[in-house]
């Protein structure tokens, strides 16, 4: 049975959201996108400041039902409609989450290419006991995501907003346990792949030799 | 307009209309859950699919506009089929439980399922289920039934004005709720379960209670406000099961009040049955004739000026005028019907009228309220008000206790010193409704119900008069009164005669025997000691306990009785059972004790009541409609606004959910009252 509905009493939510100073600047160039009557319009880079001032103030980004209200307030909506949105956009986490998120992609190309090994890695090394659970020591929360959009540096793992790509099971333990010594390792390929190059550098165009072989056009 | 032709039946229909509305006006019925007249399109349960010549696939004729020369099949095999297709959508996730669910035999989907549904189900997974919402007293949810069609969140949004609901989540997870687990703060809120096409929001109390097909049907009027609410009454056997709303375009739309929906276990509790007659302190079980002849005795040399009589909120006009009769050949010239003291001014009825009528609210441009919260006094005349205020930009001024009305309104003061200010002009307000072509007041009770009442009463006229509230073509000045009965007894003339006493004067011994018909908002332990007290009513509330005599009556439910409702349409209830007991209707009891006491009333039957309710005034004999008034007349009331107090309004209504012997009765209401009470005074904050 499924249950949406947040509990109020619950008490991990926090009584009181406001937002910081640089919430605060970064919400008035926001708003200034709108016109009056449809600052409501808003809600969406409101409720991603919410959850990136949490992660950025108490190391887990995710946005308390305090936050929907003062942004209800701010835009001049109801509630309802901030959890309207909040709901349902899977990115924002309505339950406090560890500090790294971890977000694996288990959609065919990234399962094809063994996101079975990058999850179990997850589960050996971060310590974490399945999907949406979070480890003992509060670092890790590991959530299965539908497709990031980077199949072709396929499997991927996404740490907070960053992707890691072209995983195995030895490099993701190799990641996390980085993570927990407090390192951030360069997002990106963790084979040297040039964005979303070829493996092994470039393939065509390599040289000199395939132009001399096709004299330019007259 | 745009011709349009609907399986070869060639409409026109304006620009701009739907195709749903086409066909409608071509007699072609298209099945629909999500669509609503009163409410936005949302065009999300696709049952309303048509084919459109030209058009490649089915369209949902709820969402599509139509165009001139379209060329409309709503019986296809194409529409068929896909209407069969999305019926078996919906029932994915529907569950089976027809037979314990409350809405069997007028269910929408049970309808068009017979329709269009198939006879076995090609779905082998499980269905999805859904937690059951907490919406408070009035309205049961079983969400697994929900089929998504969000009626219920536009309703909330835009017809209710309290935007709670929503659907949260999305795909298979999606649910409608409030998301925090909240009663539904609306007055309006038992309307949810008549729009709900499936069982999913069914009313509480009468979970389980009875099938529709059990059910006896009368049509009637609802008296716990004075909107005059056309209603229909279900009854089976000797009891009122549930109350639904009647269309009435003029009158409610198709809404209806919680309080008028679920006050009818009220009508089952604390009701007089039988004649009580107090002895040495101590009321005891009597016959008629034995009640009777102790009010007789009672009159026994008592002179006119020492009789009185009070009409209570729930009186109906056949009674107060045989009463007015009877107490006019006892020679009283002490009758009222202003329990609560309200300055009413009856010379004129415009005086006293909802002049601008409901639906005629739908045509102003400016809006001021004097001392009332029209939620509470009249919630579905308020959402007449916020459907006005839907439809475009309508500045709205109040005056009195600030209160969440469900819409924009501004508060430009909490008394009479407002008033002033709009008179002198010194208020911005006053140049809006000097700019508007028709502008409106309402004065509630709660403005006059005071001291300085007729001085506000006067002030409120004079601000009709300056700003062109009164006109050949628009009346602009309205009463707005929370007692059914007040019209009609204003009608009638159920007030002081010449010397006459008023409520007031009626009470702290001011007469010797005081007749209260359904009297019990006045302070009963103001009445004079030796004030020997007849109470006839139908609930053993305030009055009843003051009294030396009861006269078990009938309530609205069990008589047909005309009331007036607070725009002056008079209109007639129908008695859906019988009284209990020995409880008679209101009319034949006065009509039995005149017999009794030898002055016996010109009046044998309904008929001839209503014959001398015409000859009293001529707004009796023409029922449910109501003449549109102009007011050509400027003379105001003969109160002088000069004798305007500061003392703040104060609402007229303390509690929402009990304001009468019914709605007190009854433990919904109090249930109501229990769990909306707070809120709704953070609301009035």
């Amino acid at each position: 049975m499924t249950d949406q509905t947040d509990a109020g009493a619950d008490s991990v939510q926090p009584a009181h959201f406001a937002f910081d100073a640089d919430s605060e600047a970064e919400i008035s160039r926001v708003l200034a996108r709108y016109p009056a009557a449809k600052q409501a319009s808003a809600v969406l880079p409101l409720l991603y400041l919410a959850q990136r001032q949490m992660g950025r103030l108490t190391g887990s980004a995710w946005v308390p039902r305090a936050a929907m209200d003062e942004i209800a307030r701010r835009l001049g909506i109801a509630p309802i409609r901030v959890y309207e949105v909040a709901t349902f956009y899977t990115m924002f986490q309505l339950r406090p989450v560890g500090r790294f998120h971890l977000q694996v992609c288990t959609t065919t190309p990234c399962w094809l290419r063994g996101s079975d090994e990058v999850v179990a890695a997850c589960r050996r090394t971060a310590g974490v006991g399945g999907f949406g659970e979070t480890s003992a020591d509060g670092l890790f929360t590991m959530t299965e995501v539908e497709c990031l959009g980077a199949c072709v540096n396929a499997p991927i793992l996404q740490v907070n907003d960053d992707f890691y790509e072209d995983l195995d099971g030895p490099r993701t333990e190799a990641l996390l346990t980085a993570l927990k010594r407090g390192e951030v390792p360069p997002p990106g390929s963790t084979i040297g792949r040039q964005t979303s190059a070829p493996e092994g550098g470039p393939q065509t165009l390599v040289g000199p030799a395939l132009a001399a072989a096709t004299p330019p056009a007259e | 307009m745009a011709k349009v032709t609907v399986d070869g039946v060639e409409v026109e229909v304006p620009n701009g209309a739907s195709v749903l509305q086409a066909c409608e006006l071509a007699g072609r019925e298209i099945p629909r859950f999500c669509y609503h007249e009163r409410l936005s399109v949302a065009g999300n349960c696709r049952m309303c699919l048509v084919e459109i010549e030209k058009n490649p696939k089915p369209v949902a004729s709820c969402a599509f506009p139509v165009a001139d020369g379209m060329v409309v099949k709503t019986d296809s095999p194409m529409v068929r089929q896909s209407r069969r297709g999305v019926m078996e959508f919906l029932l994915i996730n529907h569950p089976l439980d027809c037979p314990i669910c409350d809405q069997g035999g007028e269910c929408d989907l049970q309808d068009q399922s017979m329709a269009y549904g198939m006879d076995h189900s090609r779905y082998h997974e499980n269905k999805r289920a859904v937690k059951d919402k907490d919406l408070g007293p009035l309205v049961k949810t079983v969400m697994t039934r929900c089929i998504q069609c969000t009626r219920c969140i536009r309703f909330a949004q835009e017809i209710a004005g309290v935007p709670e609901l929503g659907a949260t989540a999305r795909g298979e997870n999606m649910e409608i709720g409030t998301y925090v687990e909240k009663a539904l703060s609306s007055e309006l809120s038992g309307n949810l379960i008549d729009i709900c096409p499936v069982g999913a929001l069914t009313s509480k109390p009468y979970a389980f209670v009875a099938r529709p097909w059990e059910l006896t049907k009368t049509d009637s009027i609802d008296v716990l406000d004075a909107v005059g609410t056309n209603i229909r009454i279900d009854a089976r056997g000797s009891e009122v099961l549930r109350i639904l709303p009647r269309l009435n375009e003029d009158v409610n739309e198709e809404w209806l009040a919680d309080k008028a929906r679920f006050s009818l276990d009220g009508l089952k509790r604390r009701r007089l049955d039988r004649p009580w007659l107090r002895r040495d302190g101590k009321l005891v079980a009597v016959s008629w004739q034995e009640a009777f002849a102790a009010i007789a005795q009672r009159l026994q040399g008592l002179s006119g000026a020492r009789i009185g009589a009070i009409a209570g909120d729930l009186a109906d006009a056949e009674s107060m005028v045989a009463l007015k009769d009877l107490m006019t050949g006892l020679g009283s010239p002490n009758l009222d019907c202003r329990q609560r003291g309200e300055k009413l001014e009856a010379t004129r009825r415009d005086f006293y009228c909802f002049n601008t009528t409901i639906a005629g609210i739908e045509e102003t441009d400016a809006l001021l309220l004097v001392g009332t919260n029209p939620r509470h006094e009249a919630p579905v005349l308020n959402a007449r008000i916020r459907k006005r205020v839907l439809a475009g930009s309508l500045p709205i001024a109040a005056i009195g206790a600030a209160a969440d009305l469900t819409y924009g309104a501004e508060w430009i003061g909490d008394g009479p010193a407002a008033l002033r200010a709009l008179l002198a002009g010194t208020h911005g307000f006053s140049s809006v409704l000097s700019a508007a072509k028709r502008p409106m007041v309402i004065l509630g009770q709660g403005a006059v119900a005071r001291a300085d009442g007729a001085a506000v009463l006067a002030a409120a006229w004079e601000i009709a008069a300056r700003f062109g509230m009164l006109g050949a073509d628009w009346h602009g000045f309205n009463m707005l009164h929370s007692a059914a009965a007040r019209v009609g007894a204003l009608d009638l003339g159920f007030l002081p005669g010449p010397q006459g006493k008023d409520v007031a004067a009626m009470l702290g011994g001011g007469v010797d025997l005081l007749w209260l018909l359904g009297a019990d908002e006045i302070d009963t332990d103001a009445i004079g000691a030796g004030t020997f007290v007849v109470y006839q009513g139908h609930h053993g509330d305030a009055g009843a306990a003051r009294a030396d005599v009861i006269l078990p009556g009938a309530a609205y439910t069990e008589k047909s009785a005309t009331y007036v409702n607070t725009e002056g349409r008079a209109q007639r209830t129908a008695a859906a059972l019988h009284p209990p007991g020995e409880a008679r209707e209101d009319w034949k009891i006065l009509r039995a004790f005149s017999d009794v006491i030898g002055r016996r009333l010109p009046y044998d039957d309904l008929d001839a009541v209503r014959q001398r309710l015409g000859e009293a005034h001529p707004v009796f004999t023409r029922t449910d409609t109501v003449p549109r008034l102009a007011c050509t007349d400027m003379t105001g009331p003969a109160g002088d606004s000069g004798g305007l107090s500061d003392a703040p309004f104060v609402p007229f209504l303390a509690d929402y959910y009990r304001t009468d012997p019914i709605s007190r009765t009854s433990p919904t209401m109090a249930e109501c009252a229990r769990t909306f009470g707070p809120a709704l005074m953070q609301a009035a904050e």
